[in-house]
């Protein structure tokens, strides 16, 4: 849309604020912006949030992108890639780097598959 | 064989190149020595050579001064405000050599740019694979400059901040590589992904999240991307209304997720250059961003919009930006280099771009406390108010429209108009569109992440379902486990931000593009010692040379092209040219490639003087009484050169007790002679001036052959100076000895003792 400057016709309503209540009025206004943004954050996660925990269990790049991936295909990524290798971890009584290599190398998938579904 | 364990490296010498090699050796033991960001340690009232200084932080232990700094004694006051050099080179085993002189010359902020393309590969590079106008992030990349930073901090004795970017697709990886690698300040920002690289909307504040959480946790100063604006907008002195709302964006979002107020930096740029009255429209918006923004940092950006590849406008450009930020504040002074407008930053741009920065700093330390920003002034009060108006008006009308993700889909971002006026070219992005659109996904019921400090939903409490430790599983239970900001990967046995020992490490991926092969096809160079110019890498043959051409532009260039081949140089370009006069001429400046290397080996060096210490002169003149004549000869009116040799206060003869009868200018030799033998002088000092006449020739003979006819010639010592003389011609035509340009009093004093006392004084 095109629109030449209407400042001095629209800012009527803020012209009787002082500086203060001007400046407040930006930041209630900037945290009512960002407000649903967090929240769509909260409720979310992505490949890269989760590649992210992968690597904080401390697992190195090219597993964590391989079991993200596969976690992707079998829509798993809402349970979180990290919960995928914890069941791993537990059932075969290994660390989360050994259990995710082995995810990567294509084994356990059916122990995802048991406690959640074929998937998509 | 790796040769180095877990022992650190020896420290630099300052005399020694970066052993690079030894850098990239053992770096899967490596691991920094700390996280977080370090600030300058502010000295206030401090005395630094003959003045004291309102604004400057704690000294260096080695470095290099301004070039004015030897008239002040070589001090090299380092001011208050944290220093940023961007390096891009593409080549981590070069970009830590231009590291280390920027540090040498005021810089501790290594802004590493990322290589074209990086922000849209979902997931992590590994290795040290070349880039393209920047670097490839990657562990190994960071480990090894973090590396040679820490031994870098050590040798100019304060620390260096080491920085990149958690933008793109994948922020979050980053974020953990960052923390992991002892990376102390980013770049993040979601809204720079949707604006300027097109990648999805909602995948970048879902990520953006995530990766604020791991900042906040590691200590990394997060800068915001709105400079971004400025520097993309049709009119960037339009878009301020809408810089305060990026900024505000950015800003509310780290802090909803956790972000503390001061981790958080913005980055921002005085919007406007010359020929627009650019201070008086940029100095009310530095001071409305700075009453908005008081609790956050300033990383006060220079200009890049309006750069040309004039180098000098460009300088002038920042010293203008840099008044604003002494005017106002700036936390971190970052640093653009002059050559930005022509081509990836070279070497020693980066040097003049942060010399740049400190020079303009120290000179102006203090000068807010008497030169003040007027905020009584009517156009100033007006435009800051009016300023704030504007962007408050902006996310009125965003909100109304339906919030951020609608406000990019309609366009409201980096449109030429001053907002609400727009001109409806803004950067329009589709929520469903976009690099990796489609790929978040809701968190299920049961979602988990078993790890420390993750943002968002996360079912703790489940954790105890797989542990076998009862009480740790009691614990988790407890009221939904101990929360999502809590440390629970104590109960999986750690995660890499608690327990260092967990971080992977994978060296290369590509056998063919990585830095150590690199290096072997430069090995001849740094074996040999071999000196090869350069720009950005080791033997990249890169010189410049500057010419006047009296030819119209075009014609110019066509004729310093063909100059450049008759020099020699391959892959030639002119990267410069300026109208002199639309006849008269161009300067132009010619870039090439010299395919030369020298062998130091064969290169024949002066002797480097050997000066006497003061006391051991003083003694000498005492004892002696050595009495001097001096005087400018021929037609010569000049005797700057003169008095600075022989004046008490610029460190000349007569401190050191030296007689000196100064005769003046124009003195015939005649004349010089005759008060010599008056004085009992057993020196005479003349000086002159290199003329088409050889006037200086035909003076300096004069006085040998003078002397001789006197029989006086044994008795006196017969110096001559200028800046055009040599020591070589001087002796050729009889003198005892010659001084040229940048001699100093104690070279001179010097010589005449050491002469005296060769002849038995």
């Amino acid at each position: 849309m095109v629109r030449p400057d209407t400042y001095r016709e629209v800012r009527a309503h803020l012209a009787d604020l002082d500086d203060a209540a001007l400046e407040d009025r930006f930041w209630k206004l900037s945290r009512e912006v960002v407000e649903p943004l967090v929240e769509l954050a909260r409720t979310h996660t992505s490949p890269s949030i989760e590649r992210s925990v992968l690597m904080r269990m401390g697992i190195d790049s090219p597993t964590c992108m391989a079991v993200v991936a596969e976690c992707e295909t079998r829509g798993l990524l809402g349970h979180g890639a990290g919960h995928v290798v914890l069941v791993a971890m537990r059932e075969w009584g290994a660390d989360a780097p050994a259990a995710a290599a082995r995810l990567a190398a294509g084994e356990g998938w059916e122990l995802a598959e048991a406690k959640w579904g074929a998937g998509r | 064989m790796s040769t180095s364990w877990r022992e650190p490296l020896p420290p630099l010498d300052p005399n020694e190149k970066l052993d690079i090699g030894a850098l990239l050796d053992g770096l899967e033991h490596y691991r920094p020595r700390r996280r977080g960001w370090t600030w300058r340690t502010p000295v206030p009232e401090q005395r630094i050579g003959e003045f004291t200084y309102h604004e400057t932080s704690e000294p260096l232990m080695r470095s290099v001064s301004l070039p004015a700094a030897h008239y002040f004694g070589d001090i090299d006051p380092q001011p208050e405000c944290v220093i940023t050099t961007e390096i891009a080179s593409g080549r981590p085993e070069d970009d830590v050599r231009r590291m280390r002189m920027a540090a040498w010359h005021g810089a501790d902020h290594m802004m590493v740019i990322r290589t074209a393309g990086q922000s849209h590969i979902d997931g992590l590079l590994e290795g040290t694979p070349e880039g393209v106008g920047g670097i490839a992030i990657t562990r190994k990349q960071l480990r090894f400059t973090r590396r040679a930073l820490d031994l870098i901090e050590d040798e100019v004795g304060r620390p260096l901040n080491f920085h990149s970017y958690v933008s793109g697709v994948a922020g979050p990886e980053m974020a953990v590589l960052f923390a992991e690698e002892g990376v102390n300040g980013a770049h993040q920002d979601p809204q720079y992904n949707v604006l300027y690289r097109n990648i999805n909307m909602y995948r970048s504040f879902v990520d953006a999240a995530v990766a604020k959480r791991i900042m906040a946790v590691a200590g990394i100063l997060q800068i915001d991307g709105a400079h971004n604006a400025n520097a993309t907008a049709v009119k960037a002195y339009k878009v301020m209304p809408e810089l305060l709302v990026q900024h505000a964006i950015n800003t509310a979002y780290s802090e909803a997720v956790g972000m503390p107020a001061e981790q958080i930096a913005l980055s921002t740029v005085p919007p406007d250059a010359a020929p627009a009255p650019c201070m008086r429209l940029d100095l009310p918006y530095a001071v409305a961003l700075r009453d908005l923004f008081g609790a956050y940092k300033m990383r006060a950006q220079q200009n890049t919009r309006y750069m040309d590849s004039d180098t000098r406008e460009a300088t002038v450009a920042h010293v203008m930006n840099l008044v604003v930020s002494r005017l106002t504040s700036a936390d971190i002074q970052s640093t653009i280099t002059p050559d930005e407008g022509r081509n990836v930053p070279w070497h020693h741009n980066n040097i003049a771009a942060v010399e740049t920065a400190k020079q303009s700093l120290v000179g102006m330390d203090g000068l807010r406390e008497m030169v003040r920003v007027d905020r009584e002034s009517p156009e100033l009060a007006a435009r800051v108010r009016e300023l704030k108006e504007r962007a408050v008006l902006f996310l009125e009308a965003m909100l109304a429209d339906g919030g951020y993700f609608a406000g990019v889909e309609d366009a409201y971002f980096v449109d030429s108009g001053e907002y609400p006026e727009t001109h409806d070219d803004g950067i329009a992005r589709e929520s469903g569109g976009g690099v990796a659109a489609d790929s978040i996904v809701p968190r299920a019921g049961d979602y988990l992440a078993p790890v420390c400090h993750h943002f968002g939903d996360n079912h703790l409490e489940l954790l105890a379902r797989y542990l076998d430790d009862p009480s740790a599983a009691a614990l988790l239970a407890e009221e939904g486990g101990p929360g999502e900001g809590g440390c629970v990967c104590e109960f999986m046995g750690g995660c890499t931000l608690c327990d260092d020992a967990k971080v992977p490490y994978i060296d290369e991926l590509d056998p063919t593009d990585n830095a150590a092969a690199r290096l072997t096809q430069t090995a001849e160079l740094r074996e040999r010692g071999l000196i090869k110019p350069e720009v950005e890498w080791t033997g990249d043959g890169v010189v410049v040379v500057q010419m006047f051409l009296p030819a119209p532009a075009d014609v110019a260039e066509a004729a310093a092209l063909e100059l450049g081949r008759a020099m020699n140089l391959t892959d030639r370009e002119v990267i410069h040219k300026r109208v002199m006069h639309p006849a008269e001429g161009t300067f132009c400046e010619l870039k090439g490639r010299l395919d030369v290397a020298i062998d130091p080996a064969t290169l024949v060096l002066p002797e480097p003087p050997d000066l006497l210490e003061d006391e051991e002169i003083r003694e000498f003149v005492a004892e002696h009484e050595v009495r001097v004549v001096a005087a400018t000869v021929g037609h010569d009116e000049h005797s700057v050169g003169m008095r600075e040799i022989i004046d008490i206060k610029h460190g000349g003869l007569e401190k050191w007790g030296f007689g000196v009868t100064y005769l003046g200018t124009s003195v015939p030799i005649e004349k010089v002679l005759d008060a010599a033998v008056e004085h009992g002088a057993s020196v005479v000092l003349i000086s002159t001036i290199i003329t088409h006449g050889e006037i200086h020739r035909i003076m300096m003979q004069k006085l040998a052959d003078l002397a001789a006819e006197k029989g006086v010639r044994d008795r006196l010592l017969l110096i001559s100076g200028g800046t055009q003389v040599t020591d070589e011609l001087a002796r050729s035509w009889g003198m005892d000895a010659g001084f040229g340009r940048k001699t100093t009093g104690l070279e001179v004093a010097t010589f005449i003792v050491k002469q005296l006392r060769e002849r038995g004084a």
